[in-house]
């Protein structure tokens, strides 16, 4: 059997958000599974959020804040780039961004994939929780702070204070992180993470070789209160 | 919240057409701050001349015969531009500090001087502000535009954005500085004095004291880095450039697109969206705690 997408276009010069986002709601919710294509974003907020089933939507240029936020199964591609908070709270589904994102990217995520092209700025999967990201350029400061599920896989560099009070997210990145936060480290790269990271960039799309990643994950230092700081505080 | 716009061209061509963009970009930041708007455009200037902008709650009273006025006081010839509650008095640069303290003696408000840069700021929303003063017809080389949600201090005209605190100099302002009456004390034991309880307007004395001290743009803008706490993305104008800086938290946001007619600041990627090409610019987010400065 074949399945034939219907593509239904929403045009934001002529449509209100409410309206887009409630025809792309109840689309998903009715498990239509088809596609939709969002004209002139024109870098609105809140486009094709609290999506709930299987859905296929482009957005066709750039998104404003909060983006695909609390996606459920659907798949979302913003054909540029999308500003703070792409894909908060994220559930399940595919998430892309073509372009670059902006601060906190992913943040709270419990799954899915959130898949950006380009570079993500400051707090990318800040309290991730069981989200995969995967970054094809770089990330700013603060990335993975308190994150505790899930994976993020970086291309490029990672900024300042990388995986801060992390928990347990893994992290790879492939290029250089200018800062490892309080309680992170690296650690070593074992076979299951290669096979796991390999899935993930084979997922993603991106040209890169599990090798050439590093590992870093969570001291377990802060899990506990240390008896031998009484002192300290 | 606030919102930022700000447009420096590159192209000759686009001059007329300056304040026409920055209109749109300045409405589509009304939601970020609907409570004052304000614009800082650097448009034609005179040799020797510099232009004195000034605001009036009674603008038919106070400007009726100010030209005249200033004329006689300071002894040099004054023309004058009435544009709503603002009025750019145009003399020779000579006389600038005589005529300042003749208009402040009057009971005008200094919005701004210099040799191109004139500012118009007012309370209401940005739509209706930029109607008053006529802003979709200036011309100029570039400008910086704010929307403002007031919170360091009171919904005033003096509390609007930009600021100017020297000549051809303006700061507009997203975030809130937590050390700005400390260092508006520092800054008054050096004889530097701001008009207004506004934390903005001491980030902009900041920067206009270290340029005053021989410091670059790019040097006083690393400063803020340095000394000013709080949160902050900045972009500051002058006679021949513009710059941008955001304190290395970098929570309030921005976005930046660059073509080969001009460069664009704007708080959102919303703003952008009318800009001539910008569907093949290149847009980026500045990075924190570093400076980018654009000059012709």
């Amino acid at each position: 059997m074949t399945m034939t997408f219907e593509k239904t276009v929403l045009d934001m010069a002529t449509t209100e958000l409410r309206e887009v986002n409630s025809r792309l709601q109840a689309a998903a919710k009715a498990q239509a599974n088809t596609a939709y294509e969002i004209a002139n974003p024109r870098g609105a907020h809140a486009v094709a959020v609290g999506l709930d089933g299987p859905l296929e939507v482009r957005v066709k240029g750039s998104a404003g804040y909060y983006c695909a936020g609390m996606n459920k199964e659907a798949s979302v591609t913003v054909e540029g780039s999308a500003g703070p908070g792409v894909a908060e709270n994220m559930m399940s589904g595919v998430v892309t961004i073509e372009g670059d994102a902006s601060q906190y990217a992913g943040a709270t995520g419990h799954g899915g994939l959130l898949n950006i092209k380009g570079n993500a700025s400051s707090r990318c999967g800040i309290s991730m929780k069981g989200i995969d990201i995967v970054v094809h350029g770089n990330i700013g400061h603060m990335s993975a702070f308190m994150a505790q599920k899930g994976n993020l896989v970086v291309l490029g560099d990672a900024g300042d204070a990388l995986g801060d009070s992390l928990y347990e997210a893994r992290l790879f990145v492939r290029g250089t992180v200018k800062s490892l936060g309080a309680d992170c480290i690296e650690k070593e790269m074992r076979p299951e993470h290669l096979e796991l990271l390999k899935v993930l960039l084979d997922k993603a799309g991106a040209a890169a070789r599990p090798e050439e990643f590093r590992r870093y994950g969570s001291a377990r230092r802060l899990y506990n209160f240390n008896i031998d700081h009484a002192d300290e505080y | 919240m606030c919102g930022i716009v700000g447009l420096f061209l590159k192209q000759e061509a686009l001059r007329p057409r300056l304040g026409d963009l920055l209109t749109d970009m300045l409405i589509t930041m009304t939601d970020r701050g609907p409570d004052s708007a304000g614009i800082a455009i650097y448009g034609d200037e005179a040799e020797g001349m510099v232009k004195i902008t000034v605001q009036s709650d009674r603008p038919a009273e106070a400007f009726a015969d100010l030209d005249a006025a200033i004329c006689a006081a300071v002894d040099a010839p004054v023309t004058i531009k009435v544009v709503d509650t603002h009025a750019v008095l145009t003399l020779p640069a000579a006389v600038e500090k005589a005529a300042i303290a003749e208009l402040e003696a009057q009971g005008l408000r200094i919005m701004g001087s210099g040799a191109s840069m004139e500012i118009y700021k007012e309370v209401g929303l940005p739509k209706d502000v930029a109607a008053r003063f006529g802003l979709r017809a200036m011309g100029g080389s570039h400008g910086i535009g704010h929307t403002r949600m007031a919170t360091e201090s009171a919904v005033t005209t003096m509390g609007a954005h930009p600021f100017s605190t020297a000549d051809d100099q303006c700061l507009v302002h997203n975030g809130s500085l937590s050390n700005h009456n400390q260092m508006r004390r520092r800054l008054a034991k050096k004889g530097v004095f701001t008009r207004s309880e506004n934390d903005t307007e001491v980030g902009a004395a900041y920067i206009s004291s270290r340029i005053a001290e021989g410091a670059s743009l790019g040097e006083a803008l690393e400063g803020t880095i340095e000394d000013l706490d709080g949160f902050f993305t900045f972009v500051t104008g002058t006679k021949t450039g513009f710059g941008v800086v955001r304190d290395p938290i970098a929570c309030k946001p921005a976005v930046m697109a660059e073509t080969e007619d001009y460069v664009a600041f704007a708080s959102e990627y919303r703003a952008f969206a009318d800009l001539p090409g910008i569907e093949t610019a290149r847009v980026w987010e500045p990075e924190p705690a570093t400076v980018y400065f654009w000059e012709r």
